[in-house]
């Protein structure tokens, strides 16, 4: 079986400071995938190598749909970006625009050309489906609470139908309930889109609802990697440590004080 | 000697440091510069190749053209006003007064309407350009737009860099008529010259160049002054202080180079 996405051997430093070291990750056509590790241990770098905001050293390589993605030019960069949908942790709506031209951005400027009334009829069903009623369409992103913003944020991620879907942290900042619906939405998304996820987070809660898969992602490399069902049988120190949100183990005892 | 060399081993490693030092400024300044050239390049390129996002570029239009209006008339005016006055505390040692009306049109429409029209727009529009596309920049907003499979440069830079390029020059020409007016009430109200006299003197002098050269200038420090609003935005550091120190270097950097090159233009222009 072929990977949608897989991560070779990738690398990154920023000056001295080397970020990822060697990075290896299969993500399975259809599967979500959960990448869970401490905050500063390149879980944001890596996704950004992936989507190429980030420019991986060389050496790295990083297949989607088996096609390398590393080194190619605008044009091909451009094909492989209209796979990809990101909910950002920020949100990153754009404020200048109101909900629903946020929403049917990608529709609009990216890639159809959908004219401009069709694809506000699209946001709105969009809108609707991550639970946000036609009164929200014209309001400013300013003007939303934050699990208001992430379900917009979302709703710009689907918009496109995108084959493979990005989160980065979805739940952070969020009160349970709210990140609970954000998990609900998530799992729903993904599972109509028919879509390949990666998900990063240091939610454990969220992690277990979304993932079908689970890496753990320590100084810059991949340290465990299987099924959910197994992460609380496996017997890596580390991830023990993690789950369980222990103040003592390995991770912390690495760091010298 | 042998105090020589000890002195010299003692200071050798002060000496090492401060080599260094220069040596690393000037490589991150040329780093930087190259950098610059590339941003240019890039967004040259993005002006000539479409998608084009030209509802945007009406609205940069009003932003950078029509709302710097105030600032650069109220400039211009006062400008020529002050100039009417101090040429004639001067010319009127030498009953010279005649020249007044020469003075005030030429600074203005060669000089001053264009430089000072060049700073308050840098004050004005690239600090605001470059808070905006900073703030984007660091709430992530430029990644996502990315992620959506629209180009950054072309759809917040290129309209903006168009936008200054293009209205400097417009403002700049209003600029010189309400400058040169601004002379003319001073002259004819406070100084006492003839209304016909004065316009005729002002009339005689003036070249078609010499607005000319102040319209290229316009509209060199239009783009510089965009520009740099868009280049610090783009590259801004993280967090509010990334975003304060972008907006910062746009304005400085701006007007540095504003003065650079409006005495290179002028070269150019007349010699």
């Amino acid at each position: 079986m072929t990977h949608k996405i897989e991560l070779k051997n990738v690398i990154k430093s920023f000056g001295p400071k080397k970020v990822l070291q060697g990075v290896d990750l299969a993500v399975p056509q259809g599967s979500s995938m959960v990448i869970i590790g401490g905050s500063g241990t390149g879980k944001s770098v890596a996704l950004k190598c992936i989507l190429g905001l980030i420019k991986p050293d060389a050496g790295s390589s990083i297949l989607i749909d088996g096609h390398e993605t590393v080194g190619v030019g605008a044009r091909e960069r451009d094909g492989f970006m209209r796979k990809f949908g990101m909910l950002f942790q920020g949100g990153a709506l754009f404020d200048s625009l109101p909900v629903w031209h946020n929403v049917a951005f990608g529709l609009i400027h990216g890639k159809e050309d959908v004219n401009k009334e069709a694809a506000k009829i699209l946001a709105i069903e969009k809108l609707d489906a991550v639970g946000l009623g036609k009164n929200v369409a014209d309001l400013y992103p300013a003007e939303l609470s934050g699990g208001m913003q992430k379900r917009v944020s979302l709703a710009r991620a689907i918009a496109t139908n995108p084959e493979i879907i990005f989160f980065d942290e979805p739940t952070t900042g969020l009160d349970p309930i709210m990140a609970d619906v954000i998990n609900d939405l998530i799992v729903k998304c993904v599972k109509e889109l028919g879509a390949t996820a990666i998900t990063i987070t240091h939610d454990m809660a969220s992690a277990r609802k979304i993932a079908d898969h689970i890496a753990m992602i320590h100084m810059g490399k991949i340290i465990w990697t299987g099924a959910i069902a197994e992460m609380d049988k496996c017997d890596n120190p580390y991830v023990d440590q993690f789950i369980h949100g222990r103040a003592n183990g390995p991770i912390t005892d690495a760091i010298p004080a | 000697m042998n105090l020589a060399v000890q002195k010299f081993a003692e200071y050798a490693p002060i000496l090492q440091r401060l080599c260094q030092a220069i040596g690393a400024s000037i490589l991150g300044m040329l780093k930087a510069l190259g950098a610059l050239c590339f941003f240019i390049a890039d967004v040259v390129r993005h002006c000539l190749t479409p998608p084009f996002f030209f509802r945007h570029l009406l609205r940069q239009f009003m932003d950078i053209g029509y709302y710097s209006l105030p600032v650069v008339g109220m400039t211009a005016l006062f400008t020529g006003m002050v100039l009417a006055l101090q040429s004639y505390t001067g010319f009127s040692r030498f009953n010279a007064e005649s020249a007044i009306a020469s003075v005030v049109v030429l600074s203005i429409t060669r000089e001053l309407a264009p430089v000072l029209a060049g700073l308050m727009v840098a004050g004005r529009v690239g600090a605001s350009i470059a808070a905006e596309i900073g703030t984007m920049r660091v709430t992530e907003q430029i990644d996502a737009l990315t992620t959506l499979s629209v180009n950054p440069l072309k759809y917040l830079v290129v309209p903006r860099v168009l936008a200054g390029t293009i209205m400097l020059p417009i403002l700049v020409l209003i600029g010189d008529i309400i400058g040169v007016y601004g002379g003319y009430i001073v002259s004819t109200h406070v100084l006492g010259f003839s209304s016909g006299t004065y316009l005729q003197q002002t009339w005689d002098v003036l070249e078609k160049m010499d607005v000319i050269s102040g319209l290229v200038k316009a509209s060199a420090f239009g783009f510089i002054v965009a520009l740099m609003g868009c280049y610090h935005g783009y590259y801004s550091g993280r967090g509010a202080q990334g975003v304060g120190a972008a907006t910062t270097n746009a304005v400085v950097t701006a007007s540095i180079l504003i003065l650079i090159f409006n005495f290179i233009l002028t070269q150019v222009f007349f010699s």
